[in-house]
């Protein structure tokens, strides 16, 4: 049982990670209707800001203090939220009228892109490199379980950050906006909305939470190399769906439960973990193809 | 001979196959050259089958690579522990080896329709991500298979070198054809049917459970045999080669080639095998040119290189937008000059 709650706590942690990054894909897709193959490198590009930030400003000094990490999360993902805008414009926003597949197909070419560069790149390369550890950590005993103060702050930010996001959501112009668009993009369009501001902003939205999410990512696993997205996004991307695409409540409790899936299988058979958690994706598709909290879709003769 | 005339392409594809085979004999073309070319023979096979889903059923698949891992590793599987090929004979060889590809592609067909039937009540986007986790779940079966049979996590060595670019051209030709028939069988004309829409050719009488069925078999059947020839052409299969990005692939070459039209995958798989190839000067680069070549033909040209035209020699009687002839090129050239006399003209 302690093992158990141990590993649930590990599995929230995960969770977290995976849930912020599952909400990318989910505005993405909600709004434009395209799957962003490339939504994963901004996880990457984000670990590696951060880690420069960090060397470069600091002189690789750890153990910054938290509000100065925090100050250099915020600061570094920004900088991707306006690289993710920007590969918009650039990519996927001359193929808008095309079917969607071709922005996928875009995506991927961005994805190879990306990643190639950052492998090129005499400042980065391929070698791996260790990500600094930001704030000292200490382990809480809570009966039998052991909690880490990294993995705490961790689930904690991410639910906040999550809060956040649903107040912008919910109450704000540009969540308004959002919400429109993706419920109706011509008749959003006719109202007034600037279509290509929202889509930015979505953009903004999603490469910002992958770049939290790399961070965060980071601190529990501390090897950075440019290839290091790939299952990650893969697996928040299974959450976004397994929740429901298009929903970002769907996409928060498909990261948990991908999350909380994986460290339990991996926990008994580590060497099937990754391909459970596509089996389970499979089974929720086959049984409720709109995923858990998605709305059932309907087809227009 | 009538026939020869009337298929001219008969003799240049023996021509193809005879120069290259000489240029490597001769040792113009050395070894990695030729491994290179054999691959953009697999590869092709493999882009023209996702185009039978993608391109002619508009059923969205990202999970070509996993039939071919089954297509490679059933056959290498026999190939390796069941029966020893180096004890026989050269014609006995050659018989296995076509029979354990069969086998091989008869396996992946079984498990396209086994994936197909659950997966046709999903539609598009939905449907890609089912085959991408069908794709991640046999690639993750293939990790767990015990290593006396299948070398679980550490890849299945020690295959038989069976496939020399003889069986890769003639599987290519034969997949390139067979493809040119499906398409305008009754089959394949129910299939573009049911792309351009579902619900009218519903309508008008064309089962469509039925013939989705038949498109993931024959684009499985395919893909498997693509896997057996890569299986016995690198003697070394891993898991992880067969993975998502090996799918994604594929899928950039039948965009970029031209989806829908068999010429298109055929030029596209050809151009972005050997183009990384080409690249290789660059160093560490290539793949960063590669990736920005890509975006450019896709963001330049989002019908793909070749804009769903067909090459004339396939004699296609349905599908295509325009033919593309000999003529047709000669004419865009003779215009092209025309075009810079008439602007010389204007200039004076």
């Amino acid at each position: 049982m302690a093992n158990f709650l141990q590993l649930l706590v590990y599995g929230f942690q995960l969770g977290s990670i995976y849930a912020l990054l599952a909400i990318g894909y989910s505005m993405v897709f909600g709004i434009i209707k395209m799957i962003n193959m490339a939504h994963c490198d901004f996880l990457m590009m984000g670990c590696y800001i951060v880690y420069f930030l960090v060397t470069v400003v600091f002189g690789g000094a750890e153990l910054i203090g938290p509000a100065v990490a925090l100050l250099i999360i915020l600061l570094g993902s920004s900088a991707i939220g306006m690289v993710g805008v920007g590969i918009e414009r650039v990519a996927y926003r001359p193929l808008r009228k095309r079917p969607t597949i071709m922005c996928m197909i875009s995506a991927i070419g961005v994805s190879i892109f990306t990643q190639n560069l950052f492998r090129a790149l005499p400042f980065i390369g391929p070698t791996p490199r260790y990500f600094p550890v930001l704030i000292e950590d200490f382990t809480v005993n809570v009966g039998p379980v052991g909690i880490s103060f990294t993995r705490i702050i961790t689930i904690i930010l991410a639910i906040i950050i999550m809060l956040i996001l649903w107040y912008v959501i919910e109450n704000t112009k540009i969540g308004m906006q959002m919400r429109a668009v993706s419920n109706d993009k011509d008749a959003a369009s006719l109202m007034g909305v600037n279509i290509n501001r929202v889509i930015s902003a979505t953009f903004f939205i999603g490469a910002f939470l992958a770049a939290v999410s790399g961070t965060f990512y980071a601190t529990a696993y501390p090897v950075v190399q440019p290839t290091m997205a790939v299952a990650l996004g893969n697996k928040a991307f299974i959450a976004a769906v397994v929740g429901g695409i298009g929903d970002i409540r769907g996409a928060v409790l498909g990261g948990f439960v991908i999350g909380i899936t994986e460290i339990l299988i991996t926990s008994v058979w580590s060497a099937i973990a990754y391909g459970f958690c596509f089996l389970v994706l499979i089974i929720i598709l086959l049984f409720k193809p709109e995923g858990l909290l998605g709305k059932p879709m309907t087809e227009k003769v | 001979m009538s026939l020869i005339k009337r298929n001219i392409e008969y003799p240049i594809f023996v021509l193809i196959f005879l120069v290259f085979t000489l240029l490597n004999r001769f040792g113009v073309l050395n070894d990695y050259v030729m491994q290179v070319v054999q691959l953009a023979c697999i590869y092709i096979i493999m882009t023209e089958s996702l185009n039978i889903l993608n391109g002619m059923t508009g059923l969205s698949s990202l999970g070509q690579a996993g039939f071919m891992s089954v297509g490679a590793y059933v056959s290498a599987m026999i190939t390796t522990t069941f029966i020893n090929v180096n004890a026989m004979n050269p014609v006995m060889q050659v018989v296995m080896f076509i029979v354990v590809t069969l086998i091989g592609a008869i396996v992946a067909c079984v498990v396209g329709v086994l994936i197909g039937m659950p997966a046709m009540r999903l539609r598009g986007d939905y449907l890609a991500i089912v085959t991408l986790g069908f794709c991640e779940v046999i690639r993750t079966i293939w990790r767990v298979v015990p290593a006396r049979i299948a070398g679980a996590a550490f890849g299945l060595t020690g295959i038989p070198k069976l496939a020399n670019f003889f069986w890769c051209y003639l599987f290519m030709l034969l997949a390139i054809y067979a493809c040119r028939n499906f398409m305008d069988s009754s089959y394949g004309r129910a299939c573009l049917a049911i792309r351009d829409n579902e619900i009218a050719a519903d309508t008008m009488g064309i089962n469509c459970f039925k013939h989705k069925t038949i498109a993931f078999a024959t684009s499985a059947f395919i893909a498997g045999i693509a896997g057996s020839l890569y299986a016995h052409l690198l003697v070394y299969i891993h898991p992880d080669v067969f993975s998502y990005a090996k799918s994604s692939d594929f899928l950039v070459y039948l965009y970029a080639g031209g989806v829908g039209s068999i010429s298109g995958a055929m030029l596209g798989a050809l151009a972005l095998t050997v183009l990384p190839e080409i690249l290789r000067f660059l160093g560490n680069w290539r793949l960063v040119i590669y990736g920005m070549l890509l975006l450019i033909i896709i963001l330049f040209r989002p019908t793909g290189m070749f804009g769903g035209r067909e090459f004339a020699f396939l004699k296609l009687k349905t599908g295509g937008i325009k033919t593309f002839h000999f003529s047709t090129f000669t004419h865009w050239v003779k215009g092209l000059f025309r075009r810079k006399e008439k602007e010389a003209a204007t200039a004076k």
